[in-house]
């Protein structure tokens, strides 16, 4: 499953480290947009199998973040 | 005298900053990031510098680079709008030293003030009353929740540091206080590179009133009424009339003279608001003082005539207010909006291509809009665009050409709040002047998800 950015921003923190088990419903990822924080959370529970971004990266809406298999 | 200013700003703020110094013949210098290359307020100022990419610490915050550039350009002073670096004592120094005058307070001030524990003691010193609560930074989980039973529950947990709702937390029990007190002081280290935390008992039916105040540097400080600006969400201003409706002349008067009071025991000068929790008893306590110009100004600018940033430059320059407290009157009513590129429901943000805007227009109608037409909004920055401002012969009449504007008010592309804003306007609790801090979390939110 990919988890994509819900808007544009930049990748303020990365909770899950690549290879990681993650629950569905669990923030995998806080974008940072408009002064505001974005948690991207995971839509299944899985394993964080390829992390596509690093801290301080700018992502637009769409952007495939990372995969969970 | 102050010939030529550099606003180390953008958006809306620097766009209002430049017409005030064009009204005066002074020059200006806009600075501007990368993101912000086709902004307005580029093409409003005399000059402009590029000084970095799109984040902010590259950019509006690289306090060394926007000295460098008001020296190139031969600026002798720099407005720093709010936010970024309105208050940094660091910067504000950093002019001193480079002899560039700093349109705001001095260092000093700003430094005790940009303490909100410092600011309680010395409030407390001056007699203007604060909330219960702690006097000192908490050390410890352990500490806080000795404070907490103290104080007894619900407390309002807050970073010294803070802004913006940024590390405070209405706290209700020890589970929720022992959670709160690490990741609040975790983001408070991480936000504002100072993780100290306080508390105070939560004030119940809050209203959020503040005082707007200017101070010359012969000692005359004057206010300028008060603004209430009860409804927030995220703990942000959407909201913002003057006068307030809800506090008797009485009240006005014992909440004007306390920060009058407050500003004569620092020694402040130029433009501040001091913010007030008021109870439904009103019973008013300190909340915190700003030491720049405020979003919300234009509302007092609107029932007093006066022009705050122009006075900002003039006391700046050295020059006497030249106006006695009773010279300055309520003129009517006067209620902004702030339009956000944001979800109305969500509040989440609504960065994008906007494809229109049209602006309502009229003649009791002010529009203050960080973009005029066919743009990008970009991630980098807060997600307001512009504000409405409307002056009215009495609230009642406000709100009815705020309801109107707000119909005639356009923005294709992106998301905004004017759905929002258009049904607070015509909301029977707004009309009545009911409104507290919990107006949007309580009153709006619910109304939403019935539909």
């Amino acid at each position: 499953m990919e988890l994509k950015a819900s808007m544009a921003g930049s990748v303020w923190k990365i909770i899950v480290a690549q290879g990681e088990t993650v629950n569905e419903g669990q923030d995998v990822i806080i974008l940072e947009s408009m002064k505001m924080e974005i948690p991207i959370p995971a839509e299944k529970s899985g394993t964080l199998a390829k992390l596509n971004v690093a801290e301080g990266d700018f992502v637009n809406e769409g952007d495939v973040l990372a995969v969970i298999e | 005298m102050i010939k030529k200013i550099l606003i180390a700003n953008r958006g809306e703020i620097a766009a209002r900053i430049i017409r005030t110094c064009n009204k005066m013949n002074i020059m200006t210098v806009a600075i501007y990031s990368e993101a912000d290359q086709k902004a307005d307020f580029v093409d409003m100022a005399d000059e402009s510098y590029l000084i970095g990419p799109p984040r902010v610490n590259e950019s509006y915050l690289n306090a060394d680079k926007i000295i460098s550039v008001a020296k190139q350009a031969n600026v002798d002073a720099i407005h720093p709008g709010y936010g970024f670096l309105s208050e940094s004592d660091v910067f504000a120094e950093q002019c001193e030293e480079q002899g560039i005058i700093f349109i705001g307070p001095r260092a000093s001030v700003i430094r005790e003030m940009g303490s909100k524990i410092l600011a309680r003691q010395l409030m407390e010193k001056a007699g203007v009353p604060t909330i219960p609560g702690t006097k000192d930074a908490l050390g410890t989980t352990e500490e806080a929740l000795i404070a907490a039973h103290d104080i007894g529950y619900p407390v309002m947990l807050k970073a010294s540091a803070g802004g913006g709702g940024i590390g405070m937390q209405v706290v209700n029990s020890d589970e929720e206080l022992i959670v709160a007190f690490e990741s609040n002081t975790k983001r408070a280290k991480t936000f504002f590179g100072n993780g100290d935390m306080f508390m105070e008992k939560k004030v119940e039916d809050a209203r959020h009133i503040e005082v707007q105040l200017l101070a010359d540097n012969t000692g005359n400080v004057l206010h300028l009424f008060e603004r209430d600006c009860s409804i927030q969400r995220r703990n942000q201003k959407v909201v913002e009339e003057a006068p307030s409706t809800f506090i008797t002349e009485k009240t006005r008067n014992q909440m004007t003279e306390a920060a009058i009071n407050a500003a004569r025991t620092l020694g402040y000068t130029n433009a501040g608001t001091i913010e007030f929790l008021v109870d439904s008893k009103e019973n008013f306590y300190f909340l915190e003082m700003n030491t720049r110009v405020q979003v919300e100004h234009p509302v007092s600018e609107e029932i007093t005539g006066i022009d705050i940033v122009e006075k900002q430059i003039l006391i700046a320059a050295g020059e006497p207010l030249g106006l006695s407290q009773e010279d300055i009157g309520i003129n009517g009513h006067a209620i902004e909006v702030r339009i956000y590129a944001e979800d109305p429901e969500t509040f989440l943000p609504s960065p994008g291509h906007v494809s229109q805007v049209i602006f309502p227009q009229g003649e009791h109608i002010r529009n203050e809009p960080a973009i005029t037409g066919t743009c990008d909004v970009t991630p980098f920055y807060d997600p307001m665009i512009a504000k409405l401002v409307v002056h009215g012969t009495d609230r009642q009449d406000a709100i009815s050409i705020l309801t109107e504007a707000l119909q005639a008010y356009k923005v294709e592309g992106i998301k905004t709040n004017l759905p929002m804003l258009k049904r607070i306007a015509e909301d029977e609790t707004f009309k009545k002047g009911n409104v507290t801090t919990a107006y949007i979390q309580e009153h709006y939110l619910p109304i939403i998800k019935a539909k």
